[in-house]
This record gives C-alpha cells, structure tokens and sequence, in this order.
C-alpha cells in the first residue's frame, strides 16, 4: 500500500462521543482534519447523524501516548497474581452476612 | 426539518430483517473469556486469538498475508462506499418529493460516512488516506461490480437499495464478527445504518406498486434489471474464490459466497411476494428437499468483465470520482492554509505531521 512516501494526510484525530449526561466519553473512531475546529465539525457530521451523542471531544491521536501491545503481559502482570484485591479471595464462615 | 412519513398505508417490515438485525446486536457482546493467550511467541499467540474467535488489535503482532488480505477486503469495501454514492445521487435533484429527496441524501450521506469508518480501520494496519484514494482513483483497487451499472429510472433507487443494500447487509453482518476488531466495530455501525437503506428502499417501491399501472411497471422493470446484479455481488463461487479459503480460516470471512448468496434469495422471495414484483428468474422455485429455494446463479463471465472495467458505466463512475477530488483540491489547500494560519504553533507542532505506523493511531 505505501507505494509513495508519507502520504499528506491530515493530522488525525480521535473522537470520543458521550451518549448521555451520566456517561463518560467513550471512542467512537478516528478522522482526518487540518485543524481542532474542523475536527469538531466532522465528527458531529460523522459519528452523531442519529443523535448518538450530547458531547464530542476530538484529540489529536499523535498526542496519544498508549501503552504498548508488545509488552502488554509485563506491563499489566503485577495485578495479575494478586487477587486478595478481589473480596472472592476471601473465604467466609458460614452464615455471616452483609460481608 | 421534520417530514410527515407516509400520508396512505404504512409499508410492512421486510420479512427475515429483524434477524439480521438481531445477529448485528449479538456481534456486540465482548467475546467470553478465552484461554489465556501464549506469551513469549507472537505468532502462536495470534494463532491462540483467532482459534477462541477473539479480536487482533492494531499494534498486535500479524502475519503479513492476514495485513495484506484486511487491507485488500478493507479498501475494496471503503471504495464501495465511496463509489456507491454516485448511482443514487444521479437522483437526488429528481426525487419525486421533498421526502424522498431528504432521504436519499441522508442515504449518500451515510455512503460517505462509511467509506470514512472504513479508511479510517484501514489506517490501523498502516495505510495512508491519500495512497488509499491514489490506489481507487488509478484502478489499482477495486470496488463492488454493481455500482458500475445505471440507475436509469426513478424506481432504480428503490430496487437497487432493496436489493444491493439486502445482499450488502447479508454480506456485512457477519462481518460484524470480523476477527480484526477495528474492522468489527465499524461494521456494527455500518449494518445499523445500512438497514435504513435497505428499508427505505422497499418502501419506495412498496409505494410504486401501489400506484398507477405505469408505477407498477417501472417498479418490475427495476427489479428485473438489478436482481442479477445483486446476485453477483456475493463475488464467484467458492471453487472460483482466490482469497476465500484462507480468508475464512482467518475469520475475516466468515462464510463462502455461495452461503451468502443462498441465504440472500432466501430472504428476498418472501420480500418480493410483499412487494409483489417478479423476481426475474423462471427456475426460482422452493426446494423442501434442501430446505432452500434453487435460482439460477449470475453470469459470472460478466461480473468478470464489470470487475475488469467493462461494465455499463465503469469509466464514467471513475471519471467522476477522480474529477471530484480534483474539484476539491483547492478547497483541502485552503482549510490546510487556514489551519497553519490559526492553529498555535505548539499545537501545530505535534499535530502536523501524519502518522507513521499504526502505533500512532489509538484506535
């Protein structure tokens, strides 16, 4: 596909969509757009035509710093051997309540 | 704005719609805890994702050919939508009514939206827009076979709604289960919206064949001329299929063409005894034996010749497409010029080169 070198897109931009007041911004997918103003706009014209949202964030993706899928087992394993931080660890006499 | 729907008789559901509909909601679910993926080989760890039919995310670890193949299927589909604006927007000065002209854009509308999801998932493998669009617009890459026929009459709207959008959404449904997730999650919005499409046209043709005798007749002449077409889109048989047998092993296909298609005519005869137009082939009959009705197959010689660029209107769709982007050059500079005028210069800074690698992209 990268028959050419770089291409000259537009930077591109993440969006994130609130569906309803009460719930967090979730992605709703990415676009290209020369600047945030024009971002905006097309992210409303792309992801919200059926009122799918009440308010829109757009981010620049290269500001994004993610963590890397490669190294996802020794990134995260610290949590994984520790499930004393889950109540289920803990067994309970029989009969107690409201524990 | 806000149009009156029908003033007369509401049009029924089509018949098998809502099940469809149903497998797309499905497809949402999280796939269920699988067993714990292999952890020093990358390779077995793919392997392990695709055989517990759970997601290959961007940045993942893939083989090439599977890169290759998503980007082929993902190009080919983006095109389609892109391409596919044209046939209906040939109409939309034309529409008979302030109603049906609002729907038609709201359909190209979201033809071009889709096109967008689909570049967009595409870029997560690494591809870049501009080479995308070179690939479409120097017929490198390929778009689907019926957009390349004409919408000749008003009543071609609805037929080629209701039956290339009805195979389309049969095709694109079980795409929804895509292994690659950034491909799955723009198909359940692609499926959401394409059943408005489809829906929209059969109502426009319910509506026809409740009309005068020369509605009627328009309305039959439509579904005659776009049944084969749609028939063809499900692509050649399985024994013809270049990429099928892997692409299935790799669950970016999920069923053959010859699956699709059968299970395509199976939902549309009951549609069209709603409608109450012919489907044009005499030997379309039940089958108690199979459990399916038998049809006769497309001309695959000539879905070879359409995909070659000897269709009916091949050249004519992609002179359009190339003279659009050429007319909306100056209007990419000017926002671009805009952008480097108003943007600050720390934000334009880490915001104006493209990205480099699908590492960039947080999709």
């Amino acid at each position: 596909m990268s028959r050419t070198a770089p291409a000259p897109d537009w930077p591109l931009w993440e969006v994130f969509v609130r569906a309803r007041r009460g719930l967090a911004h979730l992605h709703a997918g990415s676009l290209h757009a020369p600047d945030a103003a024009m971002a905006l706009r097309n992210a409303r014209d792309l992801y919200t035509r059926r009122s799918e949202g009440v308010s829109l964030w757009v981010v620049p993706a290269e500001t994004i710093t993610a963590s890397d899928p490669q190294d996802r087992d020794a990134f995260l394993d610290p949590a994984a051997d520790k499930d004393y931080r889950l109540p289920g660890h803990f067994e309970l006499p029989e009969g107690v309540q409201h524990l | 704005m806000r149009l009156a729907a029908h003033s007369g008789d509401q049009a029924p559901e089509p018949p098998g719609l809502d099940r469809l509909l149903d497998e797309v909601d499905q497809a949402r679910q999280p796939a269920p805890p699988g067993p714990p993926p292999a952890r020093d080989d990358p390779q077995a760890r793919f392997e392990a994702l695709i055989a517990a039919d759970r997601k290959v995310e961007p940045g993942d670890w893939m083989p090439d050919a599977y890169r290759t193949g998503l980007l082929r299927q993902l190009a080919q589909h983006a095109n389609s939508e892109i391409v596919g604006m044209q046939p209906e927007a040939h109409w939309i000065a034309r529409a008979p009514s302030l109603r049906r002209k609002a729907i038609l854009l709201a359909k190209v509308q979201d033809e071009a939206g889709h096109g967008l999801y689909l570049y967009a998932a595409a870029e997560t493998l690494g591809a870049h827009r501009a080479d995308l669009l070179d690939a479409l617009h120097d017929g490198r890459q390929k778009y689907l076979s019926f957009i390349n026929y004409p919408t000749l009459t008003w009543a071609d709207t609805g037929a080629l709604a209701w039956l290339t959008d009805g195979a389309a959404i049969v095709n694109q449904v079980p795409l929804c289960r895509s292994s690659y997730g950034p491909y799955a999650r723009a198909m359940v919005r692609v499926c959401k919206e394409e059943s408005f499409h489809h829906r929209q046209g059969f109502d426009s043709l319910w509506t026809l064949m409740r009309g005068t005798p020369g509605q009627r007749a328009m309305a039959q002449d439509a579904v005659d001329r776009w049944w084969y077409p749609a028939l063809a889109m499900f692509g050649p048989p399985h024994t013809a299929s270049t990429h099928s047998a892997q692409s299935m092993a790799w669950r970016i296909k999920r069923f053959t063409n010859d699956q699709l298609r059968q299970r395509f005519v199976d939902i549309c005869v009951p549609q069209a005894q709603a409608l109450g137009v012919q489907l044009p082939d005499p030997d379309l009959r039940w089958n108690a034996e199979r459990g399916h009705y038998d049809f006769t197959e497309p001309d695959y010689d000539e879905l070879t010749r359409v995909v070659r660029g000897d269709g009916p209107a091949n050249r004519q769709r992609l002179a359009h497409r190339r003279r659009a982007h050429q007319d909306g050059a100056w209007v990419r500079r000017a926002a671009a010029a805009y952008a480097a005028k108003h943007t600050p210069p720390t934000r334009l800074a880490r915001t104006g080169t493209p990205p480099t690698s699908e590492k960039d992209h947080a999709a």
